[in-house]
């Protein structure tokens, strides 16, 4: 009977135990495993492989909270601009027809060097830097403008 | 076999590091029971809280970066991408304040039982100099997710250090690393924070901890009047450590309680160019000093009443801090002792000026 | 020793003076003393201290080397004034007003001379103006009407992308105010004097004057520059479709336009006005106070009910994008993921965007596409939102997992100890007894 008790308590303690270990080790150990996501590197985005953008073509890639046009030219080479158009913040698109930077709100135009040409906006969208590595396109935030 | 192999391990160190001495020691260690029991574990739960902190702060520490543009993404990243990133953080911060509620109740039961009298003089010294240091690595810490709510309140309460006379505005500049809080403030608080608290709260730790154990438990003084015979104790392995291990596991659930139930806040992110947001204060155990300074008349005689306040807290903390050495002795048949009287005025003042500081 | 220290002080004084105002001097005449050298009209004048009002040293015709004969002719070479100043030698003068167009125009109408400094030059400018209301008036012999140098000044005369340009953008309305809001001097016009005013509370005006939006219209960019005139009436639409491209396009292929056109009504303004457009805003749509369709419309027609439903569909989208902003900032507060919920309200911000645009088609059906679309984003972004909100609270279950082992752990722990000190018990009284 006393035997029973002491046998009870400490099956009793030992199951807690056991519990309690792994309700605390398992929110830690997930914690340790990286997330899925990388960590969203403030500077730098990766936008995908060059394969993917063919010439004379544009998409919108989200650099962290902020909406960024990648373009790729006729001739190939990339190009990455702020997409908040700088009238009334709606997103601006690349347009295959015309070649030009497109806001579809109030029909703003920007030619491919970001420069406002025609429509409301007043100002230039913002460039960012395009790095291409083994043929992995990075978008950067350009350092020189802050 | 496998307690054969322990008692191996055993011979093996004792041999040279005789711990023989250290075994008996606590096999002989011994709790006193009366009336004032209950606050001998409130060290003990601290301590405990503290080393939550250290294992919370190393795994915040894995994905937090410190700077302006970094601090609050990393801690939103580490929030909604990291798994239980935020049960970590929010242990970080409740573990936080609950360890400083626990320091202050540790210290005025020291106080109100005088278990600070000689010979016991700097384990109350170093007491007040960790609660000193766990008020430091709340404020530190308090930036570090650079919302709102920390860079206003780190603001105003570094303006505070800047009023101290003569070398206030130069441990102002110090600490903030430039004449303003910026991203340098940021990495210097996380230094201090990380590095120079952790390293000093260690070293007066361990003296505090030797220092108790040197001495083993205060009696209250009409405890240790009594013949050894009418004294009740009991061993301090394995009764009191159960105790005090069942305590721990209590509050480590209310912890995590807190924690799920009431998350800690990310806020919004600071934006220094934006005016003051309403309800700027500081952490509560800031309170009634924040509060004092607030109510202070503009001018006191000669001086800034915010000058004088300081002042006063620099002055009022050193003699709490050297209570051992000045503490006044009443006549045994006095029905208000002098030091009761001292600590129901300071706990009173602490108490109604927190409250008016939440209230107004 | 007074003496010595006022002296000193005195000549401390002199000396910061001259340091002060040496760099100023230096700067004022260096320009002007070169010219001393070689041009004895500036040494002249410079000396009878009868340099022109308003000369600026940087003036592009004093800059690019036209001297003062460049304009006014006679001998810049001789020091003797009847040599200089004698008509015989090309002497002009200060040109009478009627004069100043062809004054400027020698050089200004030449494109072979005009070449020579800038190759895309312009050299209408002269022909163009006598089309103005301006230069009409002048040709009549009106001569309070602007000539070029009321605008452009005489001596300090700077291209148009210049800031100090008295015609860049943003000080443009300052220089036709000079005239046109002086209601005195334009009485005998019977013309309004309050464009300024109404400009510069107007959503261009503050655009241009506060903000310095320099892409924001100027007078000049409606009114044309040289060949200044209020633009007809049936090219108000144009004058603002120049920047409102969608809106004109919309607006323009509508049953509305055509009817404006019969009752002789003026395309944009007759809602937005002219001068004062103020900022618009949605109550413009719909049949309340500040409503502009039941300025023509009346319950029960069709347009009455087209405005209506435009300005329904207007404030469900916008409603609905309000109550998933306050979620979203919640979310962030919590310290919830809302990442995705941005971009969602980004969307249906750009939606409603696209339907301020498209009502002016006046077509309900065509309002409703962009506001259907932005309506689902905000949905989905309130969807999402409170997905993330109930995830909040889903983590709380984990929490009695752990607790209830920590609880089994504890209780064991506790009979444990209790067991522990009745043996403790028994084994003293048994040594007691």
């Amino acid at each position: 009977m006393e035997l029973n008790r002491r046998k009870f308590t400490n099956m009793l303690i030992g199951g807690g135990l056991l519990g309690w270990l792994a309700s605390v080790l398992y929110p830690l150990f997930t914690y340790l495993i990286p997330p899925r996501v990388e960590e969203q590197s403030l500077n730098s985005v990766k936008a995908g492989k060059v394969d993917d953008f063919p010439p004379n073509s544009g998409k919108i890639i989200k650099f962290g909270r902020k909406p960024v046009l990648l373009i790729r030219t006729e001739t190939g080479d990339f190009r990455a601009f702020s997409a908040t158009c700088t009238h009334l913040d709606c997103i601006v698109q690349y347009r295959e027809d015309t070649k030009h930077i497109w806001c579809a709100c109030h029909n703003g135009m920007f030619d491919l060097t970001g420069k406002n040409i025609a429509g409301p906006p007043p100002r230039p969208l913002m460039p960012y830097g395009v790095r291409v590595q083994k043929n992995e396109i990075i978008i950067e935030k350009p350092t020189n403008l802050g | 076999m496998k307690s054969n192999m322990v008692k191996k391990v055993y011979n093996w160190l004792d041999e040279r590091y005789d711990l023989t001495p250290l075994i008996e020691f606590a096999r002989h260690k011994k709790v006193p029971v009366h009336e004032h029991t209950i606050w001998y574990y409130m060290g003990g739960v601290t301590l405990f809280l503290f080393l939550i902190q250290i294992f919370t702060g190393i795994l915040l520490s894995m994905y937090y970066q410190p700077g302006p543009d970094s601090s609050y993404e990393s801690l939103r990243f580490l929030l909604t991408k990291v798994r239980f990133g935020w049960l970590i953080r929010s242990i970080h911060s409740w573990s936080a304040n609950l360890m400083i509620f626990f320091a202050f109740v540790h210290m005025f039961s020291t106080f109100f039982t005088r278990a600070y009298k000689k010979p016991r003089e700097l384990t109350w010294v170093t007491g007040f100099i960790l609660l000193s240091l766990s008020m430091a690595f709340g404020f530190s810490g308090y930036l570090l997710p650079w919302n709102e709510l920390a860079f206003f309140a780190t603001k105003v309460g570094t303006e505070i250090v800047g009023a101290v006379p003569v070398v206030g505005p130069i441990i102002m500049k110090v600490l903030r690393g430039g004449s303003d809080v910026t991203g340098a403030t940021i990495y210097r608080f996380y230094a201090i924070h990380i590095t120079l608290l952790p390293a000093l709260f260690m070293l007066v730790l361990a003296l505090h901890l030797v220092f108790v154990q040197k001495h083993g438990m205060s009696e209250p003084e009409h405890l240790a009047n009594l013949p050894e015979s009418r004294k009740k104790y009991i061993p301090f392995f394995p009764n009191f450590l159960l105790r005090d291990l069942i305590l721990w596991l209590i509050v480590f659930d209310i912890l995590v309680f807190l924690a799920v139930y009431y998350p800690w806040e990310l806020g919004l992110k600071a934006d220094p160019f934006a005016p003051a947001p309403a309800g700027i204060r500081p952490e509560w155990y800031f309170m009634f000093m924040f509060q004092t300074l607030k109510l202070l008349p503009g001018h006191i005689l000669f001086i800034e009443g915010e000058v004088l306040g300081i002042l006063i807290f620099m002055v009022g903390g050193l003699l709490w801090m050297l209570v051992p050495f000045w503490a006044l002795k009443g006549r045994p048949d006095q029905r208000i002792q002098p030091m009761e009287f001292i600590g129901v005025v300071v706990l009173i003042y602490i108490g109604v000026m927190t409250i008016l500081g939440y209230a107004l | 020793m007074k003496i010595g220290y006022t002296s000193i002080f005195a000549g401390l004084f002199l000396g910061m003076g001259v340091l002060l105002a040496q760099p100023q001097d230096d700067e004022k005449t260096s320009y002007l003393q070169q010219l001393v050298e070689v041009d004895q009209c500036v040494a002249c004048h410079i000396e009878e201290e009868a340099l022109p009002e308003g000369l600026h040293e940087n003036d592009i015709h004093l800059r690019e080397g036209l001297s003062c004969a460049g304009c006014h002719g006679g001998d810049p070479t001789s020091d003797d004034m009847d040599i200089a100043m004698d008509p015989a030698r090309g002497y002009i003068g200060i040109p009478d007003k009627q004069e100043v167009p062809s004054f400027c125009g020698k050089c200004h109408s030449d494109i072979r001379f005009m070449r020579r400094f800038r190759p895309q030059v312009e050299t209408d400018q002269e022909v163009q103006y006598y089309t103005s209301r301006h230069g009409r008036l002048l040709k009549a012999g009106d001569t309070k009407v602007a000539v070029c140098t009321d605008c452009h000044t005489s001596h300090a005369v700077f291209p148009a992308s210049d800031p100090r340009s008295s015609v860049y953008p943003t000080n443009v309305p300052e220089t036709c105010k000079r005239c046109h809001s002086d209601s005195d001097y334009m009485a005998e016009y019977k013309i309004p004097t309050d464009q300024y005013e109404k400009f510069a509370e107007s959503v261009h005006g503050v655009a241009l004057l506060k903000k310095k939006d320099v892409g924001s219209p100027a007078c000049n960019d409606c009114h044309g520059n040289h060949g200044a005139l209020p633009p007809g009436v049936t090219s108000i639409g144009q004058v603002c479709g120049n920047c409102h491209i969608n809106n004109l396009q919309y607006f323009q292929k509508t049953k509305m336009a055509e009817e404006f056109k019969k009752m002789d009504l003026h395309d944009c303004i007759e809602c937005h006005g002219y001068h004062a457009v103020p900022p618009t805003n949605d109550e413009m749509v719909g049949v309340g106070e500040q409503s502009t369709c039941i300025d023509c419309h009346d319950e029960g027609d069709e347009g009455y009910k087209a405005a209506v439903e435009i300005r329904a569909m207007l404030r469900n989208l916008t409603t609905a994008i309000d109550s998933a902003n306050t979620l979203k900032k919640q979310i962030q507060i919590i310290g919830m993921d809302d990442l995705d919920i941005e971009y969602l309200l980004k969307d249906a911000h750009q939606q409603l965007i696209h339907a301020r645009t498209v009502i002016h088609t006046f077509d309900p059906k065509q309002v409703e596409e962009k506001t259907k679309t932005g309506l689902d984003r905000a949905k989905e972004a309130i969807q999402l939102a409170l997905e993330e909100i109930e995830e909040y609270h889903r983590r709380r279950k984990g929490f009695l997992f752990a607790t209830l082992f920590t609880t089994l752990l504890i209780i064991g722990l506790f009979i444990k100890l209790r067991q522990i000190e009745s043996e403790q018990k028994e084994d003293a009284h048994r040594r007691e007894p």
